[in-house]
C-alpha cells in the first residue's frame, strides 16, 4: 500500500508517520503541503505539530492549503484519511470531521501516555483492534480538548461516530483518565460515511516495542486490512 | 489655497479599519476565562461575573475600498477562515 503523509510547514510527527508505516512493511511518502495533487495514493495520514505556528486556530490555516483541496477530493471519493493530533484538528477545520478541538481544561500541554477504549469496531480505523482490548498510547497536545454542539453530539453517537475514548487502565470513563477535559471523554472520531477519522493520541509513535507499546499498529493494520491487503511481519 | 488643497487630500486618504472580536461560544469551555475570573476574583476586584476571553483581529483597509463590499467580503473571511462557528462567535466592525 501506498501511503501519502502531508507535510505542512511545522509538521513534526510527519516523518514518524512515514517511519510506522514502513515498519508495517507498506511504503510511505511525504507530500508538501502546495502540491495540488497526491499522486498515486491509497491513503493520507495528516500528521501531528504544529501547521503553519497554530496560528489563529490550530489547523485553520493547513486547512486552505492546495494539497487539502486533494485530500478532499480523495475523501470524497471515499478514499482513507487518517488524521493524528494537529491532523485531527485540520480534518475538522476542514469540515472533513464534525466538531472542533479546544484548549485543554488544564490549560497544561499534557505529554504522557494515555489509555484508549474503542468504542465501535466497525470501521476502516478500528476492524482489528480485539474486543476488550485497550490501547496504550502517547499523547502530546495543548488543546485536544473534543467539542460539538449538541445536535452534532447526538447525529455522532447515532451514527457510531466515536471511535476512541479516553479511560483507565481497567477500561473506566473516570474524570481523571481525561487528559484535556473532552467532551464525553473522546479521543478520536469517524465521519458518517466511515473513511475518514482522526485522534488526538500518537498511533504512529507506538508502533514497536521498543517505544514502549505496539499498539498503535492495529490502528494501522485496520486501515491496511481495509485496503485489501494484511501486514507485513514485523521487521526485525 | 494650499492649506485647502491639503485637507483634502488628507480627507481621501482616510484609511478604515476592520476589527473583528471573536469570542468563545456561551456554551463552550473556556478555561482561560475561567482562570482569569478566579484570578481577578483573588485579587478582590469584587463583582465579576463572568470572563470570556477572545480574539482581536484588525485589518487595515486599502484606501478607496467600498465599505459595502468590504462588509461582506470580511463577514464572508470571519465565518469561513477567521472565526471557527462551531467553537466561536464574532463581531465585525468597519470604522
Amino acid at each position: 500500500m501506498n501511503f501519502a503523509v502531508l507535510q505542512f510547514p511545522a509538521s513534526n510527527c510527519d516523518q514518524d508517520a512515514v517511519h510506522a508505516v514502513r515498519v508495517l512493511g507498506h511504503a510511505a511518502r511525504l507530500v508538501w503541503h502546495k502540491d495540488n495533487s497526491l499522486g498515486d495514493t491509497d491513503a493520507v495520514i495528516v500528521p501531528g505539530g504544529f501547521s503553519y505556528g497554530d496560528y489563529l486556530r490550530c489547523g485553520a490555516i493547513a486547512r486552505f492549503s492546495p494539497v487539502m483541496q486533494a485530500v478532499k477530493q480523495f475523501a470524497d471519493n471515499g478514499g482513507l484519511v487518517l488524521g493524528i493530533c494537529n491532523g485531527f484538528q485540520v480534518l475538522c477545520e476542514a469540515h472533513l470531521l464534525p466538531g472542533a478541538l479546544i484548549r485543554n481544561r488544564s490549560l497544561q500541554f499534557r505529554c504522557e501516555h494515555v489509555f484508549l477504549k474503542t468504542v465501535a469496531h466497525d470501521s476502516p480505523f478500528t476492524s482489528q483492534i480485539p474486543e476488550g482490548k485497550l490501547l496504550r498510547v502517547p499523547i502530546a497536545h495543548g488543546e485536544g480538548c473534543f467539542f460539538a454542539d449538541a445536535d452534532t453530539l447526538a447525529q455522532m453517537k447515532a451514527s457510531r461516530q466515536i471511535l476512541w475514548q479516553y479511560c483507565d487502565a481497567q477500561g473506566e470513563l473516570t474524570d481523571d483518565a481525561n487528559p484535556n477535559g473532552a467532551l464525553e471523554h473522546i479521543a478520536g472520531i469517524c465521519n458518517e460515511r466511515r473513511n475518514v477519522a482522526g485522534l488526538m493520541p500518537h498511533p504512529e509513535r507506538a508502533c514497536e516495542p521498543l517505544l514502549g507499546s505496539a499498539d498503535g499498529r492495529l490502528i494501522f493494520e485496520s486501515m491496511i486490512h481495509a485496503l485489501g491487503q494484511k501486514p507485513a511481519a514485523l521487521a526485525a | 489655497m494650499p492649506t485647502i488643497r491639503l485637507v483634502f487630500a488628507g480627507l481621501a486618504r482616510i484609511v478604515m479599519k476592520a476589527k473583528i472580536i471573536i469570542t468563545p461560544k456561551k456554551a463552550v469551555l473556556d478555561p482561560q476565562g475561567k482562570t482569569v475570573q478566579s484570578a481577578l476574583e483573588h485579587m478582590g476586584y469584587a463583582g465579576v461575573a463572568g470572563v470570556h476571553v477572545g480574539k482581536y483581529v484588525e485589518i487595515d483597509l486599502a484606501p478607496g475600498t467600498d465599505r459595502t463590499a468590504a462588509q461582506t467580503a470580511l463577514d464572508e473571511a470571519c465565518h469561513r477562515f477567521l472565526s471557527n462557528p462551531v467553537i466561536e462567535d464574532y463581531k465585525l466592525e468597519i470604522e
